[in-house]
């Protein structure tokens, strides 16, 4: 075997486990040292040890049919590293641990309300992230839940436009894994720009959308990065914590995208029955690669249907039942956003967002209103009222008969 | 602007599309010179007919009547293994190399401005064959550099891209703007003006990019909107005037 070359094993210890770790250099450099048990801290950033290695000029592209030579390509040398900072650190076989203890083999009942499972599962400081698709099947009402609650120093997975405003205006976010925040058609997030000018959100990442979803399946596959054909040549690529390696097959470069591990993830679906088999219509976003790379899955479902639902067509399960740690009955649950077939957006609902989050004094009162004056998210339908929730059934893209 | 961009979509190929004008541009093509265009959504769509506007790229509309509705890991693989044609793009600020911006004015760690970021516009410049931008045209947007690259032109210039491993043969073919119509020098990799827009002169475009544009021995006059493109715009592509 072809001697390769893990300098890739990033400062951040990307992939470092416990136990003696060999770091292999490229110029017939060896490097060995043990990393203290149960601590990554000590580990010595790789960058500081491999920083004599100057990049490689790429290969030409040999053309569809030239093979790599022999002997060419096959060390896998650390070409570039993103100046980013890995926020969410990961440990797989760690990660494997938790999947064997903590994750229940058996159908149990998970169903409780969106108070119990956001105050046992999110906690302050803790790596969270949300699945949706700019405002379809956003799970609105457990982000509302999250900042009733005032869950603090939050570690964000940034692919949002109202909820991760919501979170953002009531200064709930730290750090930022940040691939887009923005009120899509309304255009940039005043929210998200007071946030991260003032220095509130102290730390944005930047990853692409394809990145930081590669990122959520490397973690979903238990491995610790893909490679990838993104971000290179960019800003992009200096501003993650990806890192840049020649491919030991083919001599190409390739961007490597660290797993990305959450302690928690929100998903709000069409249906699951109590024990977190769920089902969803329409395009699935990243809620498959989400539900398989967190700790913590907590789901919102517009319905929960009794598992022979589930059983008649097992095929459409995106994420089964040991994925899953809270049930939520949430109908409506991406309101003031839409959900494929059972509703549109309500389209003044979200304008009053965009004009009130001009201003932080605006968004305060939008807070007051909507989140902290309500209870719950059955206080909040009762606000939105009847009415306005009919017509935005009336406004959903209908499937063909 | 719009009618310039949808008349560049090719028949029979794959369109990746982006939020906003290229889904006014893709929809106009699909009703007049491309009507067998596949277009690409990037969180799953593929294949939809666009009866009505998507305000944003994962609604229902985006895989309306389609041919499938997966999710985002199944479309940007398709852009890596080579199966997307053109991607349409929009962006802040571009640089004579076809870079976009979009992700922060001034330093990045104590930005002027945050923008939204990337989404998936760095994977649609890395992976897409070939990049249309359509872009507002001022000397503010167009600059000699962009305080950000977030989605890959050609980088520094000829061979730049291949250098930074992107995929060979990839890479930005147009900039629509609302003053003319850009391609790009294979020369040199800077941006061609090859076309003005009805009412405009060359040297208005000239002076309203804020970096030397190459300027060949002739540049060609954009043909005005036809009754019939202006009457799909208006009365069926944005009846309720979110752009036009």
């Amino acid at each position: 075997m072809n001697r390769v070359t893990w300098a890739w094993a990033a400062r951040s210890g990307l992939g470092i486990q416990r136990g003696s770790v060999m770091l292999f250099l490229p110029r017939g450099r060896v490097e060995a040292f043990i990393a203290p048990p149960g601590g990554r801290g000590h580990i010595p950033r790789a960058d500081s040890i491999v920083s004599n290695v100057t990049a490689q000029p790429a290969r030409a592209y040999r053309g569809p049919a030239g093979p790599p030579a022999r002997g060419e390509g096959e060390e896998m040398e650390l070409l570039q590293s993103g100046h980013g900072e890995l926020i969410q650190p990961f440990d797989l076989d760690e990660f494997r641990q938790w999947n064997r203890e903590k994750k229940l083999r058996r159908l149990t009942d998970k169903v409780m309300t969106e108070q119990e499972a956001v105050r046992q599962f999110v906690t302050d400081g803790c790596y969270i992230g949300t699945e949706l698709y700019g405002t379809v099947r956003c799970p609105m009402s457990l982000a509302r839940e999250v900042v009733r609650q005032g869950k603090k120093d939050l570690r964000v997975c940034g692919q949002g436009v109202l909820e991760l405003d919501l979170w953002m205006a009531a200064g709930l976010v730290k750090k930022l894994d940040i691939t887009y925040i923005g009120l899509e058609v309304y255009g940039t997030s005043a929210t998200l720009r007071r946030a991260v000018e003032s220095g509130q959100v102290e730390k944005c990442v930047e990853w692409s959308n394809a990145a930081i979803t590669w990122r959520m399946k490397a973690a979903a596959m238990g491995v610790p990065f893909l490679p990838a054909r993104s971000m290179l040549g960019t800003d992009m690529l200096e501003h993650s914590a990806a890192k840049v390696v020649q491919d030991p097959f083919t001599g190409i470069k390739v961007a490597l995208l660290p797993a990305l591990i959450l302690d928690v993830a929100l998903i709000h679906v069409h249906r699951a029955d109590k024990h977190g088999n769920c089902q969803i219509e329409g395009i699935s976003g990243f809620a498959g690669e989400m539900a398989r790379a967190c700790r913590r899955l907590i789901v919102s479902a517009e319905e929960i249907v009794p598992v022979e639902e589930i059983r008649k067509h097992p095929d459409r399960t995106i994420v089964p039942y040991y994925l899953v740690d809270a049930v939520v009955h949430a109908p409506y649950g991406s309101h003031p956003g839409e959900n494929a077939y059972l509703y549109g957006r309500d389209e003044p609902g979200i304008r009053e967002w965009v004009e009130m989050s001009k201003t932080a004094e605006g968004a305060q009162a939008y807070l007051q209103k909507y989140v902290y004056g309500v209870k719950d998210h059955a206080a909040y339908l009762e606000l939105i009222g009847e009415k306005r929730l009919r017509e935005c059934v009336e406004l959903r893209e209908r499937r063909m008969a | 602007m719009i009618c310039v961009a949808a008349r560049l979509f090719e028949d029979g190929t794959t369109c990746f599309i982006g939020t906003g004008l290229p889904m006014l541009a893709g929809m106009l093509a699909a009703k007049t010179t491309a009507p067998n265009i596949v277009l690409v959504f990037e969180f799953g769509g593929m294949g939809a007919i666009l009866e009505e506007l998507p305000r944003a790229v994962g609604e229902a509309r985006t895989y309306h009547k389609g041919l499938s509705a997966l999710g985002i890991c199944d479309i940007m693989e398709t852009a890596q293994r080579g199966f997307i044609d053109y991607g349409f793009l929009g962006g802040a600020q571009i640089d004579p190399f076809g870079n976009l911006n979009s992700v922060t004015i001034g330093d990045h760690d104590h930005p002027k401005a945050r923008l939204p970021g990337s989404g998936g516009g760095n994977d649609v410049g890395s992976l897409c064959w070939r990049t249309i931008a359509i872009m507002q045209h001022d000397a503010r947007r167009f600059i000699p550099k962009v305080d950000f690259v977030t989605t890959p032109g050609y980088l520094t210039g000829p061979g730049a891209r291949e250098k930074a491993g992107l995929p060979p043969g990839t890479g930005p073919a147009y900039v629509v703007s609302t003053l003319g119509l850009m391609d790009f020098d294979p020369a040199t990799c800077r941006m061609r003006l090859k076309a003005v827009h009805p009412g405009v002169t060359a040297e208005e475009v000239i002076k309203n990019t804020g970096f030397d544009l190459v300027i060949p021995g002739t540049v060609d006059n954009n043909a005005p909107p036809s009754a019939e493109e202006l009457r799909l715009l208006r009365e069926e592509i944005d009846p309720e005037k979110l752009y036009v």
